[in-house]
């Protein structure tokens, strides 16, 4: 029988298992919402605003390592999504989305609502399809959810036209997909594996430097296993939090620019370094030349081959799933006799513990304000640090990073690469459709937050009892602490004035809103709204407007240069 | 360094955007660039000429063989290769330049393929040294027009390029 493309789409994103798809409706898309009216086998959430639906995929891709997908009318809608889509390709996150298109004959006729919507996306996604003929439509559908979650993952844009979408084709899923041109590895090569186990087996002071390729992959068991078996210390990037357990001793915190002072000073000093899923990115060594001048050797794991070698060079390139990778290197060393030397590993060690003492963390306790790092501390106590955490952009995002000890990897979801502020929020509602029992609390700032507050309203209409944790401190906080630290107190439009009442806001939308001024209050009113399990609650911390994230390394200078408190 | 790259990709609309646009993206340089399809029509073949540091020219590697429609890539430069660029000039030829300008032409194994009162136009194949070095040899001012193709590559022997 034939079907008509819309038909088509509908059915393609069934076989395909998709459960939940966000969007929003417009002319282009109409009949593809009209075949969405009439199935049952995945739930449609409407967001309000095509930016959000973008970012709700993608936190729910996050938390399940499954592909998440998005629906958008073509022009502004596809336009709006833009920035969600940059923001999935940035972090390698499996994305699907489906914009609409105007009619085949109208392509090109600057038409109402047109917009050339895969020459837009082309350099912020993995790949892009326009399709031109209804019966390329499942074959491409197919194709978009292959390379979306193989090799590294990344976003695929489907452009349909609103034509094709009415045109009818006979309808088949195909069962697998070939293509010549696109066969990622996922081994890595023996020979190289081995050379790595050996040079790590030599190591006198080696280092795991772990990133988002970890939870990507699911390797978080086979890191695990591979740091313990070894004895090394382990770090990880903003990423790959979660990955390996930040309670364990064996872990050294978050390296980089807010990184701990111990990750960072043994990145700089080890003498073996096992890049495992990370790249070497500039908010993480700084600057290369600083950090080439201390020799070590690097042993780079990564699934892409374009992510080793790009910023350093490498002495060991393992191109490989991750999680495959650590498995053979564990199985070489349990099958072999030979340990690191355990006299130097313990040196090593207690120069990491000295570093260690430094206690970069530390904090002010006994202010009279709120300090936003007592919030996080607090609430990963209360939530017994099982609960789903989004974050948006700025300080915020670093003390969660920071004071949140991740034990599990897919819980800590945040904009890493793009560092897009307002995807806090749309991305907790993606968790949260995913995990529906979980706790899930999204952290943000009264600058992010007001970025895609409306979906406040979302969140209302599919009772999405999240917890919005606002470090409310009236400025764009990080913008703030660069003009503090490097534009000497000059705080150029980083004032945020004529903010609303957050308590009313939440109200009107339905949800409860609290306001916490007190430091000897924070903890009883995290305390009831977590115990809200039913609702939204918004809870507005009025805290210490000066706080600043430290440590921090500026850009552009060395690991060892850092500034802390 | 210059360098020769010879890729196969999907003959599909938008192919060679996806290859220009990451050029530009990412800041590398284009000497030149051709492409046209192959025997087997779904297929089309494009040489890139670039320059960069040996790290450069290993991104740009890897950065095209992560382009979904990348089929293959290879560096010619890196063995034994043949280039060739095809280049048509149209040049005076009146009165004492028409000697002139026929003989050079034979020196450089050249062919006059479009001939008026004023003008000739003459067709070279080579490498691109030797075309430039055909420029150099004329008169400037006998110059009327130059059009070039851009390299072509192909590798010696049994180095072979499929998909
Ligand atoms: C969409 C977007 N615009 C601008 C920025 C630049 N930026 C980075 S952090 C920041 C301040 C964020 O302020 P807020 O959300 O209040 O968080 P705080 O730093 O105060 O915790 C800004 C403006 C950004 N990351 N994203």
């Amino acid at each position: 029988m034939e079907l008509t493309g819309a038909e088509i789409v509908v059915r393609c994103l069934a076989e395909e298992g998709v459960e939940f798809v966000f969007g929003y409706p417009g002319g282009a898309v109409l009949n593809i919402y009209d075949e969405i009216f009439k199935q049952d086998k995945f739930k449609h959430v409407l967001v309000r605003h095509e930016q959000a639906a973008a970012h709700a995929a993608d936190g729910y891709a996050r938390a399940t390592g499954r592909t998440g997908v998005a629906l958008v009318t073509s022009g502004p809608g596809a336009t709006n999504a833009v920035t969600g889509i940059a923001t999935a390709y940035m972090d390698s996150i499996p994305l699907v989305v489906i914009s609409g298109q105007v009619p085949t004959p109208a392509i090109g006729m600057d038409a109402f609502q047109e917009v050339d919507m895969v020459g837009i996306t082309r350099p912020c996604v993995k790949h892009n399809f326009l399709v031109k003929d209804v019966k390329d439509i499942a074959e491409t559908i197919r194709k978009a959810f292959y390379i979306a979650s193989t090799g590294r993952p990344g976003p695929v844009v489907v452009d349909i036209p609103k034509d094709v979408t009415q045109h009818k084709a006979e309808f088949s899923y195909p069962k697998s997909v070939k293509m010549r041109s696109y066969n990622p590895v996922t081994k890595g090569h023996p020979g190289q594996v081995k050379r790595a186990v050996q040079m790590l087996l030599e190591a006198k002071r080696p280092m795991l430097y772990t990133g988002g390729g970890v939870v990507l992959s699911n390797a978080a068991e086979e890191l695990t296993q591979f740091a313990r078996l070894l004895g090394f210390p382990v770090t990880s990037t903003l990423m790959g939090l979660g990955g390996y357990p930040a309670g364990d001793p064996q872990f050294t915190g978050m390296l980089g620019m807010h990184g701990t002072y111990e990750a960072n000073m043994a990145m700089q000093h080890c003498d073996v370094l096992v890049a495992i899923g990370a790249r070497f990115d500039d908010r993480v060594i700084g600057n290369p030349e600083h950090f080439f001048q201390d020799g070590r050797r690097i042993i780079h794991i990564d699934i892409d081959p374009a992510s080793i070698a790009k910023r350093v060079k490498v002495d060991v390139p393992i191109v490989g799933s991750v999680k495959e990778v650590l498995a053979e290197m564990v199985k070489l060393v349990r099958a072999g006799k030979e340990r690191p030397d355990p006299a130097a590993l313990k040196t090593w060690w207690t120069q990491i513990e000295l570093w260690r003492s430094r206690d970069c963390m530390k904090y002010d306790r006994d202010s009279s304000l709120i300090k936003p790092q007592y919030v996080i501390e607090k609430m990963h106590e209360i939530t017994r640090g099982e609960a789903y955490v989004t974050s948006d952009v700025g300080q915020h995002q670093m003390w969660a990073a920071q004071y949140y000890k991740f034990d599990q990897p897919r819980h800590w979801i945040n904009s890493g690469g793009l560092g897009t502020m307002g995807f806090g929020l749309p991305a907790a509602m993606g968790v949260q459709f995913a995990h529906p029992e979980a706790t899930v609390a999204c952290i943000t700032g009264e600058g992010s937050i007001q970025m895609n507050i409306q979906e406040l309203a979302t969140c209302k209409q599919f009772n999405l009892p999240l917890k919005v944790i606002l470090l409310n401190n009236r400025y764009l906080g990080m913008v703030r602490q660069w003009q503090e630290f490097f534009y000497g107190n000059r705080y150029s439009e980083s004032y945020m004035d004529a903010l609303p009442d957050f308590v009313k806001l939440a109200e009107s939308y339905g949800h409860v809103g609290m306001r916490i001024e007190q430091p000897g209050d924070v903890e009883g009113a995290l305390k009831e709204a977590f115990a809200l399990k039913e609702r939204l609650v918004f809870m507005n911390f009025i805290t210490d407007q000066t706080e600043n994230v430290y440590p921090m390394i500026p850009a552009g200078k060395g690991l060892n240069e850092m500034i802390l408190v | 360094m210059r360098h020769i790259i010879s890729l196969l990709m999907e003959n599909e609309a938008g192919a060679l955007s996806r290859v220009a646009g990451l050029f530009s993206a990412r800041g590398y340089n284009i000497e030149s660039l051709t492409v046209a399809p192959t025997e087997d029509e779904t297929l089309s073949r494009m040489t890139i000429v670039t320059r960069g540091s040996d790290d450069v020219i290993e991104q740009i590697t890897k950065q095209l063989n992560k382009l979904i429609d990348v089929v293959k890539v290879v560096d010619l430069s890196e063995a034994g290769h043949i280039e060739r660029e095809l280049m048509l000039v149209k040049v005076r030829a009146e009165d004492g330049l028409r000697e002139e300008m026929k003989r050079m032409s034979d020196i450089f194994r050249g062919r006059i393929i479009d001939v008026t009162d004023k003008t000739y136009t003459i067709e070279l194949t080579g490498a691109g040294h030797k075309l430039d070095a055909f420029l150099e040899a004329l008169d400037k001012g006998a110059i009327l027009e130059t059009v070039r193709t851009g390299a072509s590559g192909i590798g010696r022997g049994d180095r072979i390029l499929k998909s």
